[in-house]
């Protein structure tokens, strides 16, 4: 049934929803507006917002003192290499769950996602000890590794979500159309599901490119991505307020722009199977 | 060829045996139809023919060889599924060649077997559509199309016209019959309506809880059904089945009489009764009339121009010679 919504309810919904979107884009943007700022207009009290004398001098200052190329692109190679390997395993252990399950799918299901809720930090010298012994830490393959695994999980359930959407009969007559396993995920599961894959592989981009904790915890110089190059400016001695700003803009902006040409494939990937 | 042989073949799904170890043998370019009610196991008879099920015990023989272990590509049979299951990611092309793509034939070969199929099953227009784009009858038609080009040693059927409405499921039932008598390949074909049975069917398979009731031909399994679920089950409406002293009189436990065989009279006649609902069909009226110490109302078929009513007292005179007879356990008595 439709309900009857007054112009009034929707003004004022609207307005709460635009409050709500401005509070949560607040710090970006004021990041943002910080970055083009001196040192000394950044801390000053009371703040301004638009009319100083804008500058791009952080950036220039930020670019000569730190390669931010080599950053992005160690980002770029962790974010890209953890999801295309994660695909790849994830894709027959989807297909396994989905159609062919056994007694014991679920619990393995609840198992992965279980792992978590396992505070990273409960594992950080293990892995850290085990890195330095087999003498990778700072690699970038080690990176993708690690990556790869803690973003698995989650890779997978989504991938189990939407294959489980995929009619089995069309799988078994592709079996009976005589295509073996391999032609069957390749030619006929990943097309048909090529929309939550899609989905799959931006979120877990997104995700990766944000993880900060065993970015920041193994790496120090060679595999360092972005998020290594923000902390490089959080120092707490002297004012590098505004370079810092300038450091996390530049940090934030590819993922910021790769999100908002594919919001609307996320959103359709995160509701998939919802609605029916 | 497609001689197709179970050979004590058993399925049991953990500790339930759907269907308890049978027996059956399926002859080349026959058009078989294995019919029971839902839940009868005539869908996993089939997959465990299609090799999509693996059997719990016996043996499947295709010409010949054994295929019991072998996968359902290896088999050499095409399937028709309920759903279609087309490729909605291709088009009608692409589906049709997406068997012989897999057998790994040459471009000129599959796009000549493809036009092929096509034209026979009139899909030249819809070559380049994808099958979201078709409507029911033409998805029915390229499943067929793409089981038909890899030239299978046998089709098997699962419900394929289930999803269809009734004016086009009449269409298609002829043409499937039409195609059966082209190719002359054998046929396996699940249903659970007995009219396609009966109107399709070389040879009938009459399953129940797994088991195989009868096998034979549409007319013999009409004319002597081996017990009274074969009887009740084949042939619309329904068999009127009779217990009770009536079917002591000819010394049987429970005595059958088709809705055609019962004789409607003024007056005489062997059983008296009330007409209850009737439905006219036109060529045919069915009423349901109720005789005093019978535990259901006698279906009778009568012809399209009777005059009889709601409440009308009528007199009901079987065929002596169509009286079919059963035992306490329900097996029909020579």
């Amino acid at each position: 049934m439709a309900r009857a919504v007054t112009t009034q309810r929707k003004i004022v919904f609207t307005a709460i929803a635009w409050i709500i979107g401005l509070a949560i884009f607040f710090p970006i943007l004021w990041t943002i507006l910080t970055s083009f700022k001196t040192e000394a207009t950044a801390i000053s009290d009371p703040p301004v917002f638009f009319n100083f004398d804008w500058t791009l001098e952080n950036y220039a200052i930020v670019q000569e003192r730190s390669d931010y190329m080599r950053y992005l692109w160690n980002s770029v190679v962790l974010a890209v290499g953890s999801t295309f390997f994660g695909i790849i395993i994830a894709v027959p252990a989807a297909w396994s769950m989905a159609f062919v399950p056994g007694k014991r799918t679920k619990d393995v299901l609840m198992w992965m996602l279980s792992t978590k809720m396992l505070p990273a930090v409960g594992v950080l010298y293990p892995i850290r000890l085990i890195l330095i012994e087999m003498n990778i830490l700072d690699s970038k393959g080690a990176l993708i590794f690690i990556l790869m695994m803690i973003n698995l999980p989650i890779i997978i359930w989504m991938l189990y979500t939407y294959f489980r959407e995929i009619p089995g009969e069309i799988l078994e007559a592709a079996r009976m159309d005589g295509a073996t396993l391999k032609d069957e995920i390749l030619y006929v599961l990943t097309p048909m599901a090529i929309p939550g894959i899609a989905s799959t592989v931006l979120l877990n981009i997104i995700l990766a490119w944000n993880e900060a904790f065993w970015t920041l915890t193994l790496t120090t110089v060679d595999a360092a991505p972005l998020t290594a190059f923000i902390a490089s400016y959080s120092s707490p001695e002297g004012l590098f307020y505004a370079k810092l700003s300038a450091a996390s803009t530049m940090a934030i902006a590819p993922i910021l722009i790769l999100g908002w040409f594919s919001q609307k494939q996320l959103v359709r990937g995160l509701t998939f199977g919802a609605v029916k | 060829m497609g001689r197709i042989t179970l050979d004590k073949v058993r399925k049991a799904f953990g500790d339930v045996e759907v269907i308890p170890p049978l027996d059956l043998r399926i002859e080349d370019g026959e058009f078989v139809v294995f019919v029971g009610p839902s839940g009868c196991g005539k869908s996993t008879l089939l997959r465990l023919i299609a090799g999509l099920e693996d059997v719990s015990g016996g043996e499947i023989r295709i010409d010949g060889t054994d295929a019991t272990n072998l996968s359902p590509a290896k088999r050499r049979l095409a399937m028709v599924f309920q759903s279609y299951a087309l490729y909605p990611h291709m088009s009608v092309r692409k589906n049709i060649a997406f068997p012989l793509k897999m057998a790994g034939l040459d471009k000129a070969e599959i796009d000549k077997r493809v036009e092929g199929a096509a034209k026979v099953l009139n899909l030249d227009s819809y070559l380049d559509r994808r099958p979201g784009q078709l409507s029911g009858g033409q998805r029915q038609r390229v499943a067929i199309g793409r089981a038909i080009v890899r030239e299978p040693s046998a089709f098997l059927f699962d419900e394929p016209l289930s999803n269809l409405d009734a004016a086009l499921r009449v269409g298609m039932r002829l043409e499937i019959s039409e195609l059966h008598k082209r190719l002359a390949t054998t046929m396996i074909y699940v249903t659970h309506d007995q009219v396609e049975a009966m109107t399709m069917a070389d040879k009938i398979v009459v399953l129940q809880a797994g088991h195989i009731e009868q096998v034979g031909s549409p007319l013999e399994l009409y004319r002597t059904p081996r017990n009274k679920f074969v009887a009740g089950f084949i042939g619309s409406p329904k068999m009127n089945l009779i217990e009770g002293p009536e079917a002591a009189k000819h010394d049987a436990h429970t005595i059958g009489v088709r809705p055609e065989h019962l004789m409607v009279t003024p007056e005489g006649g062997t059983w008296t009764g009330k007409v209850g609902v009737s439905e006219h069909l036109g060529s045919d009226t069915f009423f349901h009339v109720t005789v005093p110490g019978f535990a259901e109302p006698l279906t009778v078929r009568a012809g399209g121009e009777v005059d009889l009513h709601y409440g009308d007292q009528i007199h009901l005179t079987p065929d002596p010679a169509q009286i079919h007879r059963f035992d306490a356990e329900g097996l029909r008595l020579a």
